[in-house]
């Protein structure tokens, strides 16, 4: 039985840029400053001001463009969005209408999961605008004011445009998780939700089949305020169903009913209708005056795609194929940034066992790092020790239970020879072992007489005797000890 | 002579040679300030006492023998739409009328640099819209050759003071002639230099592709050494050309040999007033009696000057006057008295049952912008904000603004082709003298209409120069417009001097 | 569907339209000015048509906009932070503020 409906997904996603500096002006992006003490007569908008276009700004959105395989405009120009809000102080905002500097560009999505088929999202265009303040509404206290704070206006940010071609709240949320990843290893923006450096608008409608084999489709709906990926998950998974109960009920199609906005409300698991005037969306774009358009060369936009490093997609490929790990692991180590996939491939090439080195990393270190809240970059067991601790498992010292005792310790600062003393599972050593295999055999002259006789397993009991003395002693390596003894008494 | 009736290239040379003090030529001009502004009204405000401490810190500094600017010591008037630190910049609106600006103008900067004094606020149209000086919110100025008469817009005030010698050099800006004409008007030289000539950071903007600050004075000599001040790239400017300035002052007194001016065809028409058109074909003959040849050509699209204009100003605007909100800075309306007003509506609309309109209903920011505008703003800059807003709104862009850029174009190529032929194009700045206060102010389209022979220049981003060529039989300067290719600030300025060396009418001086 | 005009065959604007541009423009008009600005922008927009002359000439030449007085491309600053204005000076002519922040009436409900 097929599904009732097919969601039809596309995302807008607002990212700011890395930069020091605004897009127009020099005031620092700094996050977190008292409010309105990161403006200038520029960004508040004061008569008389100009805007000058940040290079850096401009670079890291081409970079990025680049990365997400657009078309780059070899002539770009920018464009007044004009509307009033007082989180905007020209009353316009500068940003890029109809020639972007980048169009028709994919990226690709998978689940190490396997709950969808890999797919390219289409990307329609990527293009430069500066962001706008903050507006603040008391209302619980019954405040009669808004409060503004132009801390954030003017902050460089690239508008990521998809086409509609996500089909689940899943695929949605992959896009996101890998659009961030992409982000992040590019050093272009540290997308941070939380901090708004990372901002979503869904739109999403339904395609639904009809009995004559018709798709009937819904009227589309814009979703805000949505404050982490799962949140958009969420308020798609909810959304759809919410269409299709409309549908039902009213049989409107697109075309009949103008785009609607409505705003996650995360609290209350909903989405709610805004009430928007119709003539806030008349912008009347035109042609920046202040600023000049921007060209681009093939050379240019080659330089960049050389400079652009491994992307997380390539990544992981390599590591998979490489150290014969699976998707999965793969997932987990590129999603924590390159410095987390330089300590995996630093142990993986040194204890030769791309597996073993994955399970390590993904499982033990991870772990360590999220409880302690500690980066890699600060890791008490660098690799080279990890790989001594992996070694000795691999030669026998220890099991791996026991290798993640000696973990333990080794967190808290010590060496792998210090742990091990500490835990008292010094390996005993050869001569040590001869010793105590002469006494034991000294002790046992029945079992000598039928090691000699060929019962090659009556070793056991003087293994166990020799355990009992030092639970450390490698039960194979004493057999053979005894063995040998044995034959030569 | 007194002080105030010689150049500035003759003040410049006597505080040099330390024949003259700059407190002393300050002190003239504050003299001459005192006696006359109340009747002709060029000025907003002054600060003598400022004007003066810093010319006497001038003249201790030349004492000293330390280096002085280019300016040195000159007293210049400011149109009052110039961001000066700390200082008021009303765009002679209620809108700013207590506005201090935090930072100053690149030009402003200059002219610090330069040694200027500044000697007092210019008045103005309301944001520079304007052609009389008649839409200032506070006051219209006068024209001192006849006080009934306006003395031209924007830069009225500018123009106005260096006429009446209460200056002897003032910046003004000119978007669609409102330095040229009020020159012109005024029988001044003034200046309109090649866009991005001139750095536009703190010019408070009225139209931005359109926007340029330039000199006006009694003499190209002067204008030169003016412009010689403020001219210069500047990085905060983004439409700033890069291109080196001329040393304009060293350069203005060299003729120009085998000068060819060009005399276009639709500039003498059924409009233009008689005794404009002889005194302008008067200066074709004094300029023939240099060495000038004359050409004439024709530029097919100058009638579409003024419609192209209208449309692509005003647009501009809209945009640009947006930030006048009430919320950052500018004036805000009583909100209380509002939020009481706006629950009126609410009831009676209530009453009536009427519950569209009380869902459209404006909520307590959407009013407090519409009121402070309405408040804030003057009849003409309400206009051109409806117009603007109007023309660029959804379905009316390509029809309106988009074509109005494609005939900007060809505007632009007219230029470029007549000056395949010529050097300079020569023409009349206005179509008549100055008219009386108040004669057209019922007819906005008839105002727009004086702009005919400026606005193509800013259209096509060029420069042009305007200065006096005649008198009306009613004793009202007639001014004589030159227009160059880009960058030629330098022929311009070398053609006016020319003029100015075998004719008076520059040195005339208003019966005040 | 956005804030569309009907473009009237006879291009005179009507007193409706006016309205909706001055609530765009976020201006405050009274009735009789609402007249008097039908009147006097419908006589400037019918001159205004005048353009209409060219569009021949514009469709044969492909004439491109030119939306800037000088022909440059590609002026840029350096990414460099510089002191910002300190807040008391940027606060200094807000019409209303709490020495942190500018305020304005409230809007609720968005």
């Amino acid at each position: 039985m097929s599904d009732p409906y097919i969601t039809i997904i596309g995302l807008e996603v607002h990212v700011q840029l890395l930069t020091a500096s605004k897009l127009f002006c020099p005031c620092s992006t700094k996050f977190g400053a008292p409010p309105n003490t990161q403006t200038c007569p520029v960004c508040i908008g004061m008569p008389g001001t100009l805007p000058v276009m940040n290079r850096q700004a401009f670079e890291l959105g081409l970079k990025t463009a680049v990365a997400l395989n657009c078309q780059i405009a070899p002539f770009t120009k920018w464009d007044r969005k004009n509307y009033y809000y007082p989180d905007l102080p020209k009353g316009y905002q500068i940003s890029q209408y109809d020639l972007p500097f980048s169009h028709d560009g994919y990226l690709e999505i998978s689940d190490p999961k396997g709950r969808f088929e890999n797919k390219r999202v289409g990307i329609i265009r990527a293009h430069l605008e500066e962001d706008a303040g903050k507006s603040m509404h008391d209302e619980a206290h019954g405040k009669a004011d808004s409060r503004i704070d132009l801390n954030r206006t003017g902050t460089p940010l690239l508008e990521i445009v998809s086409q509609p071609d996500m089909r689940s709240p899943l695929e949605a949320k992959a896009y996101l998780t890998e659009l961030k990843l992409l982000l992040t290893y590019l050093g272009v923006s540290d997308c941070n939700m939380q901090e708004g450096s990372l901002r979503v608008d869904a739109n999403v409608n339904l395609h639904i089949p009809q009995s004559d084999g018709r798709l009937a489709k819904t009227p589309i709906v814009e979703i805000k305020n949505m404050n982490s990926f799962r949140a958009v998950e969420r308020a798609l998974e909810y959304e759809a169903q919410r269409q299709y109960d409309v549908w039902q009920e009213d049989h409107v199609e697109i075309g009949k009913r103008p785009k609607q906005t409505r705003g996650w409300d995360d609290a209350a698991n909903m989405t709610r209708g805004q009430r928007e005037k119709e003539e806030s969306s008349d912008y009347r774009y035109f042609p920046e005056p202040d600023l000049v358009p921007v060209t681009t060369t093939p050379a240019q936009i080659e330089k960049v795609r050389a400079s652009l490093g491994e992307l997380p997609a390539q990544l992981r490929a390599r590591l998979e194929a490489t150290y014969w790990i699976t998707a999965y692991d793969s997932d987990v180590i590129v999603n924590q940034g390159r410095p987390f996939v330089a300590y995996f491939v630093e142990l993986a090439d040194a204890v030769k066992d791309g597996k073993t080195a994955a399970n390590w990393v993904t499982q033990d270190v991870l772990r360590v790092m999220n409880e302690k809240n500690v980066p890699i970059e600060n890791f008490p067991v660098r690799a080279a020790a990890l790989s001594d601790l992996i070694g000795r498992v691999q030669a026998g010292d220890f099991n791996t239970s026991r290798a993640r005792e000696v973990f333990v310790e080794m967190l808290a600062g010590k060496s792998v020879a210090e742990a091990v003393a500490a835990l008292g599972i010094a390996k005993v050593d050869e001569i040590e072992l001869i010793a105590m295999a002469g006494e034991i055999l000294a002790a046992n002259p029945k079992i000598v007489a039928d090691l000699k006789a060929g019962k090659a397993q009556a070793a056991g009991n003087l293994i166990g005797q020799a355990k009992k003395r030092n639970p450390n002693v490698n039960p194979g390596r004493f057999r053979e000890i005894c063995l040998e003894l044995a034959g030569k008494m | 002579m007194s002080l105030t009736d010689r150049t500035a290239a003759e003040l410049l040379a006597d505080l040099n040679a330390r024949r003259v003090s700059s407190a002393e030529v300050t002190q003239a001009f504050i003299e001459q300030i005192e006696q006359h502004d109340g009747q002709v009204k060029a000025f907003l405000r002054y600060d003598a006492a400022a004007a003066l401490k810093r010319a006497k810190e001038i003249d201790q500094r030349r004492a000293k023998g330390l280096p002085i600017g280019l300016l040195g010591g000159l007293p210049v008037a400011v149109k009052d739409l110039i961001c000066t630190q700390g200082e008021l910049t009303t765009c002679a609106s209620k809108m700013l009328a207590d506005f201090k600006a935090p930072y100053d103008a690149a030009i402003i900067e200059k002219l610090h640099a330069a040694d200027a004094v500044f000697l007092g606020r210019t008045n103005m149209d309301e944001f520079a819209m304007g052609g009389s000086n008649e839409n200032s919110a506070f006051f219209p100025t006068s024209n001192p050759w006849n006080l009934e008469c306006i003395p031209g817009g924007s830069s009225g005030g500018a123009a106005a003071c260096v006429a009446a010698r209460m200056a002897c050099l003032s910046i003004g800006t000119d978007t669609g002639g409102s330095i040229r004409q009020p020159a012109g008007l005024c029988g001044v030289t003034g200046m309109k230099p090649t866009y991005g000539r001139v750095s536009r950071y703190g010019l408070v903007a009225f139209a931005s592709s359109l926007d340029q600050i330039g000199p006006l004075a009694r003499t190209a000599e002067d204008a030169a050494l003016l412009l010689e001040a403020i001219a210069g790239h500047d990085a905060r400017d983004s439409t700033s050309v890069t291109t080196p300035v001329p040393p304009y002052s060293k350069t203005v007194r060299e003729p120009l040999k085998g000068l060819k001016l060009g005399l276009v065809r639709e500039h003498f028409g059924p409009g233009l007033d008689g005794e404009v058109e002889q005194a302008v074909r008067e200066a074709f003959k004094v300029y023939q009696s240099l060495g000038a040849q004359v050409k004439e050509l024709s530029m097919p699209h100058a009638k579409y000057g003024v419609a192209t204009y209208y449309i692509i100003a005003p647009c501009e605007a809209s945009s640009n006057l947006a930030r006048y909100d009430g919320v950052h800075y500018g004036y805000r309306t009583d909100v209380a008295k509002m939020n009481a007003r706006l629950a009126d509506e609410a009831k009676q609309l209530q009453a009536a049952g009427n519950k569209a309109a009380l869902a459209d209903l404006d909520n307590s920011l959407v009013r407090m912008y519409r009121q402070s505008r309405a408040e804030g703003f003057g009849p003409e800059v309400k206009r051109r904000i409806m117009l603007g807003t109007y023309a660029l709104s959804a379905g009316y862009y390509d029809a309106y603004y988009l074509k109005a850029l494609k005939v900007r174009r060809l505007i632009r190529q007219d230029y470029d082709d007549a000056f395949k032929e010529v050097d300079l194009i020569a023409g009349p700045v206005t179509s008549t003298p100055a008219f009386k206060i108040g004669e057209k102010s019922d007819d906005p389209l008839a105002m727009y209409l004086v702009d005919l022979y400026t606005v193509s220049l800013n259209l096509a981003g060029l420069g042009g120069i305007a200065f006096p060529c005649g008198f009306s039989s009613g004793g009202l300067p007639i001014g004589l417009q030159l227009q160059g290719p880009a960058l030629e600030e330098e022929r311009l300025l070398r053609a006016a001097h020319m003029f100015q060396t075998v004719t008076d009418w520059h040195t005339r001086k208003p019966p005040l | 569907m956005g804030c569309t005009f009907t473009r009237n065959t006879n291009m005179a604007l009507i007193r409706q339209d006016v309205e909706k541009v001055s609530l765009l423009g976020r201006l405050l008009l009274n009735p009789e000015e609402l007249d008097r600005l039908t009147t006097q922008l419908g006589g400037i927009v019918a001159y205004i048509e005048q353009l209409a002359e060219l569009d021949e000439e514009i469709k044969a030449k492909q004439v491109q906009p030119m939306a800037h007085a000088v022909e440059m491309t590609n002026v840029f600053r350096a990414d460099e932070v510089q002191p910002s204005l300190d807040r008391a000076q940027a606060l200094a002519n807000a019409p209303q503020h709490d020495e942190q922040f500018y305020l304005v009436p409230a809007v609720l409900g968005e």
